[in-house]
């Protein structure tokens, strides 16, 4: 890291730790892959599948292990918090709170991960660019909070039927005068819009931001004087035990606000 | 800030780690804690039990030794009476034999002294008659003097 900031500048080291390591980094364009996004993602998803549903076979109702007693201890709060928001059948709800929660968690939590860690690993195997933190990249922030949009548009229907929910769209908030519709449309709409860009913007920008700070505290560590350096060593300290906060509140914002947008979509208003 | 197929790819996995959560994760683990959350009421419940049992158990214990106090102090009553049954009717018994023997006692000193009275009435009758004897110097025919003799010792 040090040798990087030093040839090329902090700004140069920032730009380079921002950029996603994807086949068509020139060319851009929609058909073009974060394959760090799409990596780290998926490992963490499968490591939290399969470790969850590895203890979840062998659950017992007597004593638990240390590990049922953990996930079971996530389970609850999950369940818990699912159970104050919405009051239904929990059955689809609750494991899509508790999938979203680990996750993101999981995700978030790779911003603990020296910065430099992972980029210097993969570097050894010819990787140029690797962003190690999904969370951090605006596509998977928005592939959440539109799979959660399709939810709510999802429970909505099924909850007021086709013709319930099309009458709600156009007659509230401001009443089924015909000359209103338009405008409750277009309310509904960008009530409906701003759901899914809210969700993925916050925590987006949440853990860009942090990430940025970590590298911002990385270039000082080689700002080639020890003064520096330790004024670096203390502050990512810091930022690094006030981001544990930070990712814990990042996920579980994001857990509650999903459940409580998809139990909004079953309330008639 | 650049949208592309990663968003897609990453859609595709969310709504499978969801669909696999749903399936496979959340049942296992909540019919886990709901069984131990039944398991648990019940063995309050059954404690609950257990401290009622007992409760009642010692209820009876106390209710069984009142009884068996009270048997007890009756039949040390009972016996009490038949000891003082058994005295009394043994001291009536040595007060009859006493009267009894002293009545017996008694006949045969009658009987004793009226002997003895007879017997000093022929001995005073025959002294008398050596007395008289002596006093007229001559014999007297015992047998002729015999009816004036046992007057006299009569009136002796």
């Amino acid at each position: 890291m040090a040798s990087e900031a030093q040839q090329g500048g902090l700004t140069e080291y920032i730009q380079h730790h921002l950029t996603h390591l994807s086949p068509h980094v020139s060319a851009g364009g929609f058909w073009s892959v974060h394959l760090d996004s799409l990596a780290v993602s998926l490992v963490l998803g499968v490591l939290f599948v399969l470790w969850f549903w590895a203890t979840a076979r062998k659950a017992t109702a007597g004593v638990p292990g240390k590990t049922q007693a953990f996930i079971e201890l996530v389970v609850e709060f999950v369940d818990g918090q699912v159970k104050d928001v919405f009051h239904g059948d929990r059955r689809f709800l609750a494991p899509l709170a508790l999938t979203v929660f680990v996750w993101v968690f999981l995700m978030n939590a790779m911003d603990l991960l020296p910065v430099d860690l992972l980029p210097w690993i993969l570097g050894k195997f010819g990787v140029g660019h690797f962003r190690a933190v999904p969370t951090a990249d605006v596509n998977m922030t928005f592939a959440m909070s539109l799979t959660v949009l399709v939810l709510v548009i999802f429970y909505s229907f099924k909850a007021k039927g086709v013709g319930g929910y099309l009458h709600e769209l156009f007659t509230a908030p401001f009443g089924a005068f015909p000359l209103l519709w338009p405008f409750n449309f277009a309310l509904n709409l960008v009530e409906l819009a701003a759901k899914p860009v809210s969700l993925a913007m916050r925590l987006f920008g949440n853990m860009y931001a942090g990430e940025l700070v970590f590298m911002l505290i990385a270039g000082l560590l080689g700002a080639g004087s020890w003064a520096l350096f330790g004024l670096g060593v203390i502050g990512y300290t810091a930022w690094g035990i006030f981001h544990i906060l930070i990712i814990s509140i990042q996920a579980f914002i994001f857990m509650v606000l999903t459940v409580v947008y998809i139990s909004m979509a079953h309330d008639h208003h | 800030m650049e949208f592309n197929a990663t968003l897609l790819g990453e859609v595709i996995s969310f709504a499978i780690l969801i669909w696999f959560c749903v399936q496979f994760i959340w049942p296992h683990i909540l019919n886990a804690i709901e069984e131990r959350q039944k398991k648990i009421a019940e063995g309050l419940a059954a404690a609950e039990r257990a401290r009622a049992e007992l409760k009642d158990a010692d209820a009876r214990v106390a209710e069984e030794i009142k009884k068996a106090r009270q048997q007890a102090a009756e039949i040390i009553d009972k016996a009490q009476q038949q000891a003082n049954q058994i005295l009394d009717k043994a001291r009536e018994d040595a007060i009859a034999e006493l009267n009894r023997q002293k009545a017996a006692a008694q006949a045969e000193i009658d009987s004793m002294a009226q002997r003895a009275r007879e017997a000093l009435r022929e001995q005073v009758g025959a002294l008398a008659v050596k007395g008289a004897e002596k006093i007229i110097q001559r014999e007297i025919d015992a047998r002729a003097h015999k009816a004036l003799l046992d007057q006299l010792a009569a009136e002796i």
